[in-house]
């Protein structure tokens, strides 16, 4: 996994509340058996005419925030489906930020995991971020700072989640680093040993 | 000290406590898995050379991908294509080769993942499961600590059988009173979103509880659960009683003999104390419910059925519908009706469908597609004639499997075609690209079906 510490960026904004990892990335792909080109299908639905050709309306198609990084978007981003496919086909695509006001549980952790990074700010800030599209901005994870058009906030987050995408760390590790907690746990609850051990 | 239903199971599974620095290490019990979210994880498994650490508590079917046309005679299916094809071969292999036990295409234990779980009494209260999926929640429904997770924990789950979780928070949902004719589980869940939002219980671990969910069967119950996620929720669960005893017993997987009896005993205490209180807490008076049907593009956009669309400033979603504020839906044409899916594909709910069918027939042009979730669902409705009412109604009466919940094997519905669908998402192209979906109970679909326009049921009972 890579890590995350600092980026400067440009913000696309799309101010759409609830958007469910279906919009993310349609159940056409999910058919794959590895995780390779979905950017190519990112918000397919909405990026895509009708003909397979480019939306020039939609935001990550425009010239000033077809390269943002950062994606600022409406009130409940990445509800509905666990599909991981959605944190794949964002980072693919380019996306390494998501901030919302609120963000789906199952899809934040599932971003963490890959070294996407969620933001979850306030209604207020987010307001203000939903005027900034294709404004600068600077995200700084050591500090939990956004600095965007002047403004500086300072952001929450899950101290275990922050080691981790800091530093790259795969949360396996973490998992296999108390495998003799694991080996007591079993045992206490009367289940088989194990002829192998991971 | 007093505990919540869900408190009880946390701390019966933590292998290492939350810390200010790291998350609770917690105990799986049961992972359920299907084609389309463990390849990746299997690969993982290969890729940093790790075992699979308890194959016996690992279960798989194949259900998203899955054609719900039948077999030829020489045993082949149809897939939709080469793609869907090897998914569910793919998940044959894995299986094989990591030792997991896996009902396939084919086997009459198949079905989709939440129905047969419970089915097989593999789904059992106080269980920890997990699923890449999202609506485990369904199993919620025994008293057990089930929720979706991606593929990356489909892998931590394979490699140490532990998840690392922070705790969430409780929420206390509390429903009493006597439900009207016509008014089903699903309409009480679908009045439940819409009254505190997609996104009202994120971060919270549901408890339902009240007459009104004691009355319920095993059935309605899962009903309820697997639509917490679109309330938001990690999970959504109901304390285990004699309804749940009654279900679970002599089940495939289900304890037997003197392990039954200390099972149910054990099984006993997992309830919320008197005095234990949740994070949040609302009552609902089921005796105010109507049937439900959504107008919108996510599960909270509903309405009770006769009533008109509000004014809640949701254009684009109305756009993309092609309805209007102010609108009744009553008596609006349909096109297609869905009814299936881990929401409403048991025996119960088709008992449901074929009261409104029973002597009446599909509409002109109205495609009616009735998806059983398994194949012990299959033949249970074919032994009571239920499936006879269907296919002489005009319906089409298909194979198990998740179908056009999400049309991932074909099942589809075209651009602008109206869906009464009784699965779980209106999200915008779920059923098939430009396609619109109006999420309703059973009964409400079925009225949809032989009206050919949306119907309150209540006028066919």
């Amino acid at each position: 996994m890579n890590n995350f510490k600092k980026l400067n960026t440009i913000i696309a904004v799309l101010d759409i509340e609830n958007i469910d990892t279906d919009q993310i990335i349609g159940s056409d792909h999910l058919k794959i058996t590895n995780k390779i080109g979905l950017g190519e299908h990112l918000f397919s639905d909405w990026r895509y005419l009708a003909n397979g050709k480019d939306n020039l309306d939609f935001v990550l198609n425009k010239s000033a925030t077809k390269n943002a990084r950062v994606l600022v978007a409406g009130d409940n981003f990445g509800c509905g489906s666990s599909r991981e496919h959605a944190p794949w086909a964002l980072l693919d695509f380019g996306i390494e930020v998501v901030i919302s006001s609120s963000i789906a549980d199952i899809f934040s952790n599932n971003s963490i995991k890959n070294g996407l990074l969620p933001i979850q700010v306030s209604k207020e800030e987010h307001q203000f971020l939903l005027s900034k599209n294709a404004k600068p901005i600077e995200i700084n994870l050591t500090d939990q700072r956004i600095i965007c058009d002047g403004k500086e906030m300072t952001f929450l987050i899950e101290p275990f989640a922050k080691h981790c995408l800091l530093n790259g760390i795969d949360q396996l590790d973490f998992l296999v680093s108390h495998l003799p907690k694991i080996q007591s746990y079993e045992k206490e609850k009367n289940m088989q040993e194990l002829a192998h051990e991971i | 000290m007093v505990k919540t239903l869900f408190d009880k199971i946390w701390q019966q599974h933590l292998v290492v406590k939350e810390s200010q620095e790291t998350p609770a290490i917690l105990y799986i019990d049961t992972h359920l898995i299907h084609e389309v979210t463990s390849p990746q994880a299997f690969q993982m498994l290969r890729d940093k050379n790790l075992k699979l650490r308890r194959p016996e508590k690992t279960f798989a079917t194949c259900d998203h991908s899955t054609p719900t046309t039948k077999a030829n005679d020489s045993g082949e299916f149809t897939f939709f294509g080469k793609q869907e094809k090897q998914q569910v071969e793919q998940l044959k292999e894995n299986c094989e080769e990591f030792g997991i036990t896996i009902f396939p295409l084919g086997d009459k234990k198949q079905g989709i993942i939440h129905v047969i779980g419970p089915e097989r009494g593999i789904t059992q209260p106080g269980q920890t499961i997990v699923c890449g999926d999202s609506h485990t929640s369904t199993h919620g429904a025994f008293g057990a600590l089930a929720f979706g997770i991606g593929t990356s924990e489909v892998g931590y789950t394979f490699a140490t059988q532990c998840i690392p979780q922070r705790k969430p928070k409780t929420f206390g949902i509390e429903i009493n009173g006597e439900l009207k004719k016509g008014v089903t589980a699903k309409d009480v869940i679908l009045a439940i979103i819409e009254q505190i939002g997609i996104g009202g219980a994120t971060g919270h671990v549901i408890e339902y509880f009240g007459s009104t969910i004691k009355n319920f069967s095993m059935d309605q119950r899962m009903t309820v659960c697997n639509m917490s996620i679109e309330a938001g929720a990690r999970a959504g669960m109901i304390a285990p009683d004699q309804t749940t005893f009654d279900y679970l017993k002599d089940r495939e997987y289900s304890p037997k003999g003197d392990e039954w009896t200390k099972a149910v005993n054990q099984w006993k205490s997992l309830f919320t104390d008197q005095e234990a209180t949740f994070d949040k807490h609302i009552q609902i008076d089921a005796s105010q419910i109507d049937p439900m049907i959504t107008y919108g593009t996510n599960p909270q956009m509903g309405i009770k059925i006769g009533n008109k669309i509000p004014i809640k400033n949701e254009m684009q979603s109305l756009k993309y519908m092609g309805f209007s504020e102010k609108e009744s839906l009553v008596g609006k044409a349909v096109d297609v009706v869905f009814i299936g899916s881990c929401t409403n594909s048991r025996i119960s709910d088709l008992r449901d469908a074929a009261s409104i069918f029973r002597d009446r027939k599909v509409a002109d042009n109205i495609r009616a597609l009735i998806v059983p979730g398994s194949h012990e669902v299959k033949k249970q409705a074919e032994d009571e004639g239920i499936a006879k009412i269907f296919i002489d109604a005009g319906a089409e009466w298909r194979e198990p499997g998740c179908s056009m919940c999400l049309g991932m094997n074909g099942d589809i519905i075209q651009e602008k075609q109206i869906c009464v669908s009784t699965s779980n998402r209106n999200f915008e192209g779920r059923q098939g690209k430009g396609g619109r979906t109006l999420l309703a109970s059973p009964m409400t679909a079925a009225a949809a079906a032989v009206n050919g326009v949306i119907t309150d049921p209540r006028s066919l009972i």
